[in-house]
């Protein structure tokens, strides 16, 4: 970036050796954080003989798409032996719904709080902002006995509900954040002309949010997909998210060890948030820099 | 929305949208802390019960060895876990700001585990310091006949590869913060250094550093935070084992809640959690907030 604070200045060969060993680093620590994605799809693409046989680092000898099929439609996640792919619908079912309602309420609160300030608004926000940073251990337990009483024990609406209440300090920060950089003036000549609350959200203050839509939903899609914590202590079997899957999957003791189909499923359960985080990075990164504060 | 009621309705419109947010809120968060708390200060075991038995189950929970490994595991962890992203993060981050022409490319590849699930991230590194076929057979193929590297099913090792697993997924989530920090530098400040004769180490450490104390200050708490919430990682790491030398407060807490039901004794571990949780983020929040 800055000339002035480069550790290269021009000197000739010791400007060279300098880059030279800048880009070793850098190529080092390259390799360090793809080894194991390297690691992942080599071994999910290898028979259970060539990883006896070979090493961990070495690429397959030729392409077994096996495993692949294994993991997704007849591995064993506990006692029924049919793949990844049911949970993985599971998974579906629940971050969709969990990520449109969170966000949704997230801008409605948000843009409550900041562009029609009644008395409390701060307050309000400051007490609701640290459900984002409790240890979710001190409410899983009255949540499991909640959820039993509404009778959204073990189901995927219950996982959308804890997720949605959950979710909610989060998205409702980031809104906040984003609206509070928004003139008020816009709203006020609005009002003047005689729009009202939802119209002014809907029509004027929904469409330029934009940015801020398309950050939360990546945010709050890759937190709710990943999610393990809630998976494991509000599911049970047949509803179970496919992290939890997945752990089971690799956990189960019955018989061979499959390390392909492990890797297999690994890959199946990291799939679509790898995939947004490469079709939409810039995005993913402004949404960890704002969720920075939540962490 | 001419009637006097219509618009009385409307003025109160934000409240009324607000409300049930704000009190899902209390009741999810605040209720269900009270009511986990409460449950500490109970004799609950499978089913809850409310009458107040005071501290027993936090004598209880001292007392029981499990714990303390528990505690001593996060102590560890906590502290390697920070120091080496902290200096990875920074080290990287500096490496990068380089004027390094595929930056873009480096950045991704350096950011991407933080994409994946903590279970994908410890079922990857399970497989791969797996003994007898991951990395210690690859040492012992490459001519290091008498490698080990058991740390994986070593009780008084095992934490560290939980270190390992989580430092390569955090990492590069500290580079990007810190990267974040050092473009927004004053870069007038660093040529005036740089005329004045500082070089470009010394601009480093005695300017651009001391900067980011800030950005230092926050990446801390978060990866504090997410030390103490480590739950999914060791889960899928090592299951707690060997035994349960792996055990942490989080794990701990879902044993003793879920498979146990020792609903008193989760409760109290759960409390604790909270509480240390909030002698870490509430300072920060007050000075966050006050800053703006």
């Amino acid at each position: 970036m800055k000339q002035a604070s480069g550790i290269v200045r021009p000197k000739g060969w010791w400007q060279t050796l300098q880059r030279l060993f800048l880009f070793a680093v850098l190529g080092l620590f390259c390799i360090y954080y793809l080894v194991p994605l390297f690691v992942m799809v080599s071994t999910s693409l290898k028979s259970l003989a060539e990883i006896r046989e070979g090493t961990l680092l070495a690429p397959p000898r030729a392409i077994n798409g096996e495993a692949w099929a294994k993991a997704w439609s007849t591995a064993c996640v506990g006692v029924r032996c049919n793949g990844l792919a049911p949970y993985f619908m599971n998974s579906v079912l629940m971050v969709v719904p969990a990520v449109l309602i969170s966000t949704f309420l997230g801008a409605l609160n948000g843009y409550a709080l900041t562009k029609w300030r009644f008395r409390g608004a701060d307050m309000i926000f400051a007490l609701m902002l640290f459900g984002a940073f409790i240890p979710f251990q001190v409410i899983l337990l009255p949540m499991a006995r909640t959820l039993g009483e509404l009778g959204l024990a073990g189901t995927i609406p219950g996982l959308v509900f804890v997720h949605t209440v959950y979710g909610l300090a989060f998205t409702t920060l980031f809104f906040r954040n984003f609206f509070i950089g928004v003139s008020d003036g816009i709203v006020q000549a609005a009002q003047i002309d005689g729009a009202g609350f939802f119209g002014i959200f809907f029509r004027i203050v929904l469409p330029m949010s934009i940015p801020a839509i398309v950050v939360t939903v990546i945010w709050q899609f890759t937190q709710i997909w990943n999610d393990f914590l809630f998976g494991i202590a509000f599911t049970v079997g047949e509803s179970n998210p496919v992290t939890v899957a997945l752990n089971n999957v690799v956990n189960t003791s019955t018989g061979v060890k499959e390390y392909n189909v492990d890797m297999a499923a690994a890959i199946i359960a990291a799939l679509p948030t790898l995939a947004v985080y490469v079709l939409a990075g810039a995005w993913f990164v402004r949404g960890l820099s704002a969720g920075a504060v939540k962490g | 929305m001419g009637s006097k009621l219509g618009r009385a309705l409307e003025r109160r419109l934000p409240l009324i949208v607000v409300s049930p947010l704000f009190a899902a809120s209390l009741v999810f968060v605040y209720g269900f802390i009270l009511w986990t708390v409460w449950i500490s200060f109970t004799k609950s075991r499978v089913l809850p019960t409310y009458d107040f038995a005071g501290l027993l189950q936090y004598e209880r929970l001292w007392s029981t060895p499990r714990w303390h490994v528990a505690l001593s595991n996060l102590v560890i962890f906590w502290a390697l876990f920070v120091v080496l992203c902290l200096v990875i993060g920074t080290l990287l981050a500096i490496l990068l700001d380089q004027r390094i022409r595929i930056e873009g490319v480096i950045r991704t590849i350096y950011l991407y585990p933080m994409a994946l699930s903590f279970v994908v991230t410890g079922t990857v590194w399970k497989w791969m310091l797996n003994p007898g076929l991951g990395l210690e057979h690859v040492m012992q193929q490459a001519g290091f006949e008498g490698f080990r590297f058991d740390w994986l099913v070593n009780p008084d090792f095992a934490i560290y590869t939980v270190v390992v697993a989580g430092v390569w997924q955090s990492s590069g989530y500290a580079m990007a913060l810190f990267l974040a920090g050092l473009r927004s530098v004053d870069d007038e400040l660093l040529k005036a250094a740089a005329i004045d004769g500082a070089g470009p180490l010394r601009i480093y450490l005695r300017i651009v550093l001391p900067m980011l104390r800030p950005v230092l200050m926050s990446v801390v708490i978060i990866l504090s935070h997410l030390a103490i919430k480590s739950f999914d990682l060791v889960v899928a790491l090592t299951g707690g084992g060997p035994g349960y030398a792996t055990d942490m407060p989080a794990t701990f807490m879902y044993a003793f809640a879920f498979q146990r039901s020792e609903l008193g004794l989760a409760a109290a571990s759960a409390v604790m959690m909270l509480m240390t949780v909030i002698a870490i983020i509430v300072p920060y929040l007050y000075s966050e907030l006050r800053r703006r």
